[in-house]
């Protein structure tokens, strides 16, 4: 049993997303994240492990490794695709409640910016950290972030923005949230903010790179 | 491809401040005819732009242009051009980036009349089409603007006009983050030619009706946004330097549509075109790290005949405003590099040796726009009889170069990197040159509910 933990902990690392999968060529012909997530279901291992024992301290594997430059995002990439087949066979669990997620975060880049490389990248670590993601995409604004904090309520709150003259925009959308949800926590980041502006449009955090965000996501789950 | 023989064969000739096919303009700069030129690039700070707004953006643009032009004629310049890259509300409401050139090109007249000194100002709208996904590249209602502001833009003094369009992004946005080179050379040199040819024919008929300069169109979207990762360590600089290559093939469609430069600097595809097209260029470097950094600071600089940064912000610096701050570094670079052109081919030949040997074996990125490799890289990106075939032999003597480099010790690259090369020479391998097998191989690999191929006139 803990055998397939080990194997599925293994194949999210190096991004084995099923059998047929050519990647990576060190796995070729072997069970995938998808095959062996069934396995480990069929096992009874329970789903909330096979989440805790496997998916989250792989990810977070792959998240120490990009953080450290030894290896580039299309491997990060493949590791959250595998780490999705996974997650596809969990759903129904999700579904019942016998599985929890860290809970779930909101992201998107705000109206009238359509940067999305920087939101992408953060969504998808947050993702591998343990959290259920909500992606709005770009050129979003303030109505669309509180029509999905309503269908998710006390989920996190993530903003990006490239622009100088988009990233005003933020200021709006934190009121708004506020107005609606004053406890919601808020994230921001991109190129041209700074942690003082942060502070001035009343947002919560502000976050350079996706691993502090991460950090900062897991201080408030615990 | 139109071009089948290069207009400048030998390295020696592809030279910063010469091009042969010069551009006059105007005000009289002549762009490519033995001078290098600073082009300014500048953008609002922290700001929104709304009707309560309106005269404050107004103002800056008015400040910046007016710094501008004071330092240059202070610091002797024999003429400069503003590279107004518009922001998105600009474009969405032409009539207030048409205020915006007008607003400039008073303070360049008033500068000319009074003083001697020219100055021309290159228009970048955006391309809105972008807001829209799947995009609609021929048929969206963006293009209305887009073409309103080139037209009423260059009837209000906007002189060079360039765009930073995105045909085929829909699909390099998730091939560049999976190091993808064929999914590249699908957006590139199928989707992105394909677009380049529907939005060039519009650009250049405009120019010719109102006798202004078709300039070019920069791969923003696709080489210096691998740059800019690569930089970050995000994916490897011998796929982002493979990328600079491929999107050649799409830039080059501006020139085959009638554009004569000088092209636009931020996708540093400009020195192939150079080779190729015989076009003046626009390049920036080391003067575009207040936007991004990047590993080519002095070669950018070769064979450039405008020299550029990147949007800075109209802040206050020490010295002054960060625009005037800006000019400033331009210019002297411009004086070093044309002081060596007055000295003579030679002392030319000198400065261009030490800007190249300063960068070029750190970096693959760097090394591929050496004028050597330069010239060789685009032998190959003519010979073949499709835009697919030149990207992938272009991609193809990339490689050998970089492989060449390391072999003779000279350029260090990490493991990480190196295992990269035969994973991409591989790829670039399965790449028929026949542009229709191409495009039956790659349907079933893309997700084909991100863009639309009758939108590309497939
Ligand atoms: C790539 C790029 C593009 C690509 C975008 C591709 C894409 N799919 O996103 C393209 C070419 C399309 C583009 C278009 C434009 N761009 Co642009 N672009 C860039 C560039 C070079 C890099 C951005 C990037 O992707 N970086 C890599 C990612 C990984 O980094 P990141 O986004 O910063 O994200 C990291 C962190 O910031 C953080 N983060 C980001 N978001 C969030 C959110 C949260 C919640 C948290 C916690 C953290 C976080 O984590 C990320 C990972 O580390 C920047 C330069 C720069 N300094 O950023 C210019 C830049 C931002 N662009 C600029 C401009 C002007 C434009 C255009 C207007 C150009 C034009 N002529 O049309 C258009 C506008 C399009 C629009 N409507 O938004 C200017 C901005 C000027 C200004 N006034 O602010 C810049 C500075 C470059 C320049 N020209 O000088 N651009």
């Amino acid at each position: 049993m803990e055998d397939l933990l080990v194997k599925l902990l293994e194949a999210v690392e190096f991004g084995k997303v099923d059998k047929k999968s050519p990647y990576p060529p060190q796995l070729r012909d072997m069970d995938g994240a998808h095959e062996l997530t069934i396995s480990a279901i069929e096992a009874g291992i329970k789903p909330q492990i096979i989440l805790e024992e496997a998916l989250i301290p792989a990810m977070s594997k792959v998240g120490k490794k990009f953080a450290e430059c030894k290896i580039f995002v299309p491997q990060m990439l493949m590791s959250a695709r595998a780490m999705g087949a996974s997650m596809f066979q969990l759903k129904p669990f999700f579904a019942s409640g016998a599985i929890k997620t860290k809970g779930t975060f909101i992201i998107g880049t705000v109206k009238g910016d359509l940067h999305d490389i920087g939101k992408n990248l953060v969504s998808m670590m947050v993702e591998g950290g343990g959290w259920s993601i909500v992606d709005l995409g770009v050129d979003v604004g303030s109505d669309k972030f509180v029509e999905a904090l309503k269908n998710n309520p006390g989920a996190v709150i993530g903003l990006s923005a490239l622009l100088t003259t988009t990233m005003v925009n933020m200021g709006e959308i934190v009121s708004t949230i506020r107005e609606h949800a004053p406890e919601t926590k808020i994230l921001i980041g991109g190129a041209p903010v700074t942690a003082e502006f942060c502070q001035h449009i009343g947002a919560d955090f502000y976050a350079p790179d996706p691993q502090k965000a991460v950090e900062y996501m897991n201080k408030l789950a615990s | 491809m139109k071009y089948k023989n290069l207009i400048i064969n030998d390295p020696k000739e592809l030279m910063f401040g010469i091009a042969p096919n010069p551009v006059k303009t105007k005000r009289g700069l002549v762009i490519g005819g033995g001078q290098v030129y600073a082009e300014l690039n500048f953008t609002l700070p922290v700001m929104s732009i709304n009707n309560s707004t309106l005269n404050q953006v107004y103002t800056h643009y008015r400040e910046i242009a007016e710094g501008a032009l004071e330092h240059a004629l202070h610091m002797n310049s024999k003429g400069i051009v503003l590279e107004f890259e518009t922001l998105l509300e600009m474009t969405k409401t032409p009539s207030i980036g048409v205020e915006i050139v007008k607003i400039m090109n008073e303070v360049c007249e008033n500068y000319y009349q009074k003083h001697g000194l020219s100055s021309e100002i290159r228009l970048t709208p955006n391309d809105l089409r972008e807001f829209e996904r799947p995009a609609r590249q021929r048929s969206s209602q963006h293009l209305e603007p887009m073409m309103e502001l080139f037209e009423q833009g260059m009837i209000a003094g906007g002189d060079l006009l360039s765009i930073e369009s995105t045909g085929g992004k829909e699909v390099s946005d998730e091939a560049l983050m999976m190091c993808d080179v064929k999914g590249m050379v699908f957006a590139l040199a199928v989707l992105g030619v394909r677009d380049m040819h529907f939005l060039w024919e519009k650009i250049v008929a405009l120019a010719n009706k109102h006798g202004k300069i078709a300039a070019g169109d920069s791969a923003c979207g696709f080489a210096n946004t691998a740059m800019v990762l690569a930089e970050k360590k995000y994916i490897p600089k011998v796929f982002a330097t493979i990328v600079r290559v491929i999107s050649v093939v799409r830039s080059i469609v501006a020139m085959e549509e009638g554009a004569i430069g000088p092209d636009k600097d931020c996708g540093y595809e400009g020195p192939f075109l150079k080779a190729i097209t015989g076009i003046p260029i626009s390049m920036e470097g080391k003067t575009a790290a207040c936007a991004h950094l990047s590993p080519l600071g002095n070669i950018a600089s070769a064979c450039a005949d405008l020299w550029s940064n990147e949007s800075v912000q109209n802040i206050k610096l020490l010295s002054g405003m960060a625009p005037t701050a800006y000019l400033e570094q331009l210019e002297y670079d411009a004086r070093l590099m044309n002081a060596a052109l007055n000295a003579g081919k030679v002392h030319a030949h000198i400065l261009q040796q030490l800007l190249v040997a300063s960068d070029v074996y750190t970096d693959p990125q760097a090394l591929i726009l050496s004028p050597e490799n330069v010239i060789r890289i685009s032998n190959q990106l003519i010979k073949g009889d499709s835009y697919v075939a030149n990207a992938k032999n272009g991609a193809l003597a990339a490689l050998d170069i970089i492989e060449e480099a390391l072999l003779s010790g000279k350029m260090k690259l990490p493991e990480l990197e190196t295992g990269y090369l035969p994973i991409l020479r591989d790829d670039l391998n399965t790449i028929p040159e026949n542009e229709s097998e191409f495009i039956a191989m790659m349907l079933p690999l893309l997700d084909e509910s991100k863009f639309t191929l009758a939108e590309y006139g497939l």
